[in-house]
């Protein structure tokens, strides 16, 4: 393993759609239809552009990072205290597209970071951890 | 609708309250307690604690055990477990927002 792959985490999706990348882009880039299957939005394809993903729960920050019609799309994620980075590729196949949707950049460390200087997380979590480090 | 973050939420909410939190921890490092124990470290009233307990036990945090006239708490460390596997949450998270995508693109044919 290498170091970076030890420091960060990662989730991978990866699936071969029955559809063209230019019709899964729209998908992916059209506020209406990103409400469709993810959540009500402002998404805009320009890079640099912030946006919000809203939902009953809450919403997730956003910022437009890469936008290379038809093949990839990347923007920054942050909620709950997490940043990360959701990166589409769009690779075309002789049936279709292979869809693949990588979300970077958890540290192992920050899923102990949760709104850490503002409610006091990252001491709460420490102790919780040599607790159960000490029941062990 | 989207499972992934509301058991966060719960956790995160309950949680954020510094006397609650307080308490949780007690109970944490120092097993079971009565009300009464509590409410003596807590620096706030026995109604006031017997309120966050109740709160916390909602979230599944603590669990309550009947003895006598007297009512013990202890913590239930694995309701904790979904601030610990997030990979894990994304993972199911993005499953289903691809499952609507594909029947989104199905619709698009349409």
């Amino acid at each position: 393993m290498t170091e970076t792959a030890t420091e960060t985490r990662s989730v991978v999706i990866e699936r071969e759609l029955p559809h063209a990348p230019e019709k899964i882009w729209r998908a992916l880039t059209q506020p209406h239809l990103i409400a469709e299957w993810l959540m009500t939005n402002d998404f805009q394809p320009v890079a640099g552009h912030g946006f919000k993903l809203s939902a009953d729960w809450g919403a997730v920050d956003c910022t437009v990072l890469d936008v290379e019609e038809p093949r990839t799309l990347s923007y920054t994620w942050q909620a709950m205290g997490l940043e990360s980075i959701v990166t589409w590729t769009l690779t075309p196949t002789p049936n279709g597209t292979r869809l693949r949707m990588e979300q970077a950049g958890f540290r192992p460390d920050q899923t102990q970071a949760y709104n850490g200087a503002k409610f006091g997380w990252q001491r709460f979590l420490a102790n919780l951890e040599e607790l159960l480090e000490r029941e062990a | 609708m989207y499972l992934m973050p509301q058991p966060h939420d719960i956790l995160f909410k309950t949680l954020a309250d510094p006397t609650r939190r307080a308490i949780f921890e007690r109970l944490c490092r120092d097993g079971d307690q009565t009300v009464a124990a509590l409410t003596a470290r807590a620096g706030v009233s026995q109604p006031a604690v017997s309120k966050h307990l109740g709160i916390l036990k909602a979230a599944g945090l603590v669990r309550d055990r009947h003895q006598g006239r007297q009512t013990h708490y202890s913590a239930q460390l694995d309701a904790l477990a979904p601030l610990t596997d997030w990979t894990d949450r994304m993972t199911r998270f993005w499953e289903r927002r691809f499952d609507a995508l594909e029947d989104l693109l199905k619709r698009m044919d349409q």
